[in-house]
């Protein structure tokens, strides 16, 4: 399934057959956001490995170009990431060579564990790639800081989403935002559900269709960064991440809202 | 290029067979709600259409809502149970709550998420409709029809039929108060005289030739004020099944108490009216009905035989897993069919992950001969049809997935309502105190100890008995105490309840702070202990002791009380800060509460 943005043909999405086609046709640069240890097992051929924590250690957009031409990857080359937790990881990078103006980037529609259950190949090379030279034109756009939301509170269509499990929303969350836990944009083997489906839980909440929305989640943008594409296939325009999310808010002493009077965490089972 | 498909086609493996869904029912929910939103739909309409549909409102907010799915009869597929267990990770908490009326509830969903719930469940053919509201709820089931020693015959079939009678049945949509009935296998296992109707199959011989047929049980039922039921007749054959259903709730339709909230369930009605008008009322009602329907109303009951699945897991286990014998002891019994157990799992409060409800589904699969699974009357899940040789196999699994607690058939299986985790009429935290009670007894491996088997503890948050506590040997239910300015979370302790064929309701007999409930029952174990005469039983002592032929040291309740005096003394605030602060809080204690919504 194969999603057709409409500000360009960019795929937010691919499916494993198209990437298949592209692997097979050298027309692509795949990144695996897991661990190294899990990299190194297994993975898809030709995926070269990024894990997430090497990105985080400094994604200032300076280091971040490094990276990406250390990958390979120049202004032209279309990428496609993909991880094994829901695809969270694979969204952060995705966002983050997009603010750093790098357009064409996919995510799996898949995670790497369901690719493995459907039989589909594997490999245990190494891969390394030379050196490219790829342009900086960050777009800010597509980023949220903290004072911006505290600017934003203003403006009334401005919507603010938090990504995290709904016992962690409960407990506490940047005030006036709404909950869209990360376990309800994805189905049983797709990373993200079908484009109606996702429309039908926008549309319940009623979520104006040209608002501004900013995702958050708990601490580095992932969960969110997953709720920041599921926004983008249906076609929302104006999507900003707080990439540095609640983790960066509590710690900066921010007023928080909670749900009070009520044990809910003694109903978990965990 | 071939498209890889996922889907795994599993043959052999029994269907719902009924499907009590109606995906219309999903939209127009979802629609409701935006016209609520928009104002369009006053408040009290509004919440109406969501109890009926099954959506209470939660804690302090109507902004979330608890789900309550359906089990009828208790019977549920593992294709259900993945579902329930989808549906609790994107819209609830990721865990599942199975109550005592064999329902399975998601908590804290947001309003605008409820349709996509009904829609999720309309796939594998459940339903939330009428299990709140003033309908008829859930019918229940015991857990052991159809494999119980004691039955005359199985009533399965007989409350799947009435269920799917009464459900979106125009006489059950806008009754006095809500309405319930329990079928049980004998009586033994079950609720037949806590309903407001209850039925034990019975069978008599007239005329040289067998009858099947029920005791049938109205009026009873447990609340701020409890009631026994009264048997309506010797002997009601099946054919007057749907009858009688019919007479009773007509007579509770047009007579029931519409005015006083507190007083309109039916069992006000008959201790109001006296049993013996009632009971004319009802033979006299039911003459009308049998006169005046007509034919095609009935009961479809699907007596087809069923076959049972054949079992190809290995019955070898190596060497028995640790704890195995503890747990066979006090988590399974043998059926009436030779060879086969079944098997009780109980769950902390009835709280279940996801993941291990997907791991009961799969356990369902491979080691039950019917392949599905029943929920129980004790917030627990039950295996049946479970091959003897494949007991340790199975135990093992429950391990890995931590659902291998012992005691599910003792005193150690504690039940706790919700209580402030998410209800609004709750005071205090019955569903932590009761995950806390159960810890303790099995840290203190009281699950092996025989004379506490038949023996139960159930905790409700409120005087309301969502927890049942009426019935049980030792019963609590919450409440709030005062030491100067400061309040405390306390429960109200009863003893001697009893749900069986002797029937009654528990007696009040003091009140225990929260912080001293748990060393008050020890306590209560400890006193029986030394009281006991040979063979004797903690719920046969205390029948004795309340009926008042206690021994020469503790003659009655009242030499109970005395005892435990001392333990239940509030300490200053300085001395002891956190017997002020009930369970699952880090702050004071307030009786706040907010309005029920059960007669809404």
């Amino acid at each position: 399934m194969c999603c057709l943005s409409t500000e360009k043909t960019m795929r937010i999405t691919i499916d494993a057959d198209s990437l298949r086609t592209q692997i097979r046709d050298k027309s692509v640069r795949v990144l695996d956001i897991r661990k190294e240890e899990d990299y190194k097992q297994n993975h898809i051929p030709e995926a070269a490995n990024l894990p997430l924590a090497s990105l985080l250690a400094d994604d200032s957009p300076q280091k971040v170009l490094q990276l990406t031409q250390s990958f390979g990857i120049d202004d032209e080359t279309p990428v496609v990431v993909y991880d094994d937790t829901f695809g969270a990881l694979a969204s952060r990078v995705a966002w983050t060579l997009q603010y750093i103006g790098h357009d064409d980037v996919s995510l799996l529609d898949m995670t790497y564990g369901t690719w493995k259950k459907m039989g589909l190949e594997t490999s245990t090379d190494q891969v390394s790639y030379n050196k490219k030279t790829h342009s900086l034109k960050l777009k800010p756009e597509i980023l949220a800081t903290a004072d911006y939301l505290e600017s934003a509170k203003e403006k009334k269509d401005t919507i603010l989403i938090d990504n995290r499990e709904r016992l962690n929303y409960l407990d506490n969350h940047i005030p006036g935002a709404i909950n869209i836990p990360y376990r309800m944009l994805a189905s049983q083997d797709s990373i993200l559900r079908p484009k109606e489906d996702l429309k039908k839980l926008i549309q319940n909440r009623n979520i104006p269709p040209n608002g501004e929305i900013i995702t958050y989640c708990g601490s580095v943008g992932t969960l969110s960064g997953l709720g920041y594409y599921a926004l983008k296939t249906i076609g929302m325009k104006n999507v900003k991440l707080y990439v540095r999310s609640f983790k960066e808010w509590k710690s900066l002493e921010k007023p928080m809202e909670s749900q009070r009077d009520a044990h809910y965490w003694d109903l978990s089972a965990e | 290029m071939s498209k890889t498909n996922l889907s795994q086609s599993k043959p052999n493996l029994p269907k719902p067979k009924i499907n009590w869904s109606k995906i219309e029912e999903a939209e127009k929910f979802a629609e409701t709600v935006k016209l609520y939103r928009q104002g369009k739909i006053n408040h009290d309409d509004f919440r109406r259409f969501r109890l009926q549909h099954g959506a209470y409102g939660s804690r302090m907010t109507d902004n979330y809502s608890m789900v309550r799915i359906k089990i009828p009869a208790g019977e549920i597929y593992p294709e259900q149970l993945d579902k329930i267990a989808q549906l609790s990770e994107a819209y609830s908490i990721g865990s599942a709550h199975v109550s005592t009326r064999q329902n399975i509830q998601l908590h804290w969903v947001i309003l605008e998420d409820v349709s996509e719930i009904i829609r999720g469940l309309s796939d594998v053919g459940l339903t939330s409709r009428e299990s709140c509201g003033n309908t008829v709820r859930n019918v229940m089931c015991s857990p052991l029809a159809g494999v119980c020693p004691n039955e005359i015959f199985d009533p399965t079939l007989f409350a799947l039929a009435v269920a799917k009678f009464l459900l979106r049945n125009p006489l059950n949509q806008a009754l006095p108060r809500k309405f319930k009935i329990n079928f049980t296998c004998c009586e033994n296992h079950g609720m037949a005289r806590i309903a407001d109707i209850g039925l034990i199959p019975q069978k008599i011989e007239k005329d040289g030739k067998i009858q099947q047929g029920f005791k049938i049980f109205l009026g009873g039922g447990l609340g701020a004020q409890s009631f026994v039921a009264h048997q309506l007749e010797e002997f009601t054959p099946e054919e007057d099944l749907v009858y009688t259903t019919i007479a009773v709730l007509r007579i509770f339709d047009r007579m029931g108490n519409r005015e006083n909230m507190a007083r309109n369930r039916m069992r006000y009605l008959v201790n109001e009216m006296g049993w013996g008008k009632f009971q004319t009322l009802v033979l006299k009602e039911r003459a009308i009905v049998r006169a005046t329907q007509s034919v095609i109303v009935k009961l479809e009951i699907d007596k087809a035989p069923e076959a049972l699945n054949k079992i190809t897991i290995s019955s070898e286990t190596p060497s028995l897993p640790p704890g195995f014998a503890r747990w066979a002891k006090s988590n399974t019994v043998k059926q009436k069919q030779n060879g086969y157990s079944t098997v009780f799992l109980t769950l902390e409060s009835g709280d279940v992950t996801a993941n291990q409800l997907r791991a009961i589904a799969q356990i369902a699969r491979e080691f039950s001969a019917e392949g599905r699974v029943r929920n129980g009357f004790t917030q627990d899940i039950v295996f049946r049809w479970v091959r003897d040789d494949n007991l340790p196999g199975l135990y093992s699994k429950l391990l890995e997935v931590g659902l291998a607690n012992p005691g599910a058939l003792t005193m150690a299986s504690v039940v706790g309502c919700s209580g402030t985790t998410s209800c609004n009429l709750a005071i205090t935290n019955s569903h932590r105190l009761a995950k806390e009670i159960q810890r303790k007894f099995l840290e203190l491996k009281l699950d092996m100890d025989e004379d506490l088997r038949d023996s139960s503890i159930k905790i409700s948050g409120c005087p309301n008995s969502c927890g049942q506590h009426e019935i049980a040997t030792i019963g609590f239910y919450g409440g709030g105490g005062r030491m100067g300015k400061n309040m405390y979370p306390l429960y109200l302790m009863s003893l001697g309840g009893r749900a069986d064929e002797q029937a009654m309701l528990g007696l009040m007999c003091m009140k225990i702070p929260a912080k001293r409930v748990i060393p008050v029952i020890l306590k209560v174990i400890e006193i029986f202990k030394s009281e006991k005469k040979a063979g004797e039983t903690l719920n046969s002592w205390v029948h004795r002791v309340i009926s008042g032929y206690g021994g020469p040291n503790i003659k009655s309740i009242k030499d109970i009380k005395q005892i435990l005096q001392p333990t239940v003394v509030a300490p200053a605030i300085e001395v002891d800060k956190d017997f002020y602060i009930d369970y699952g809080s880090d702050g004071g204690f307030h009786a706040k509460t907010g309005k029920g919504e059960c007669a809404a």
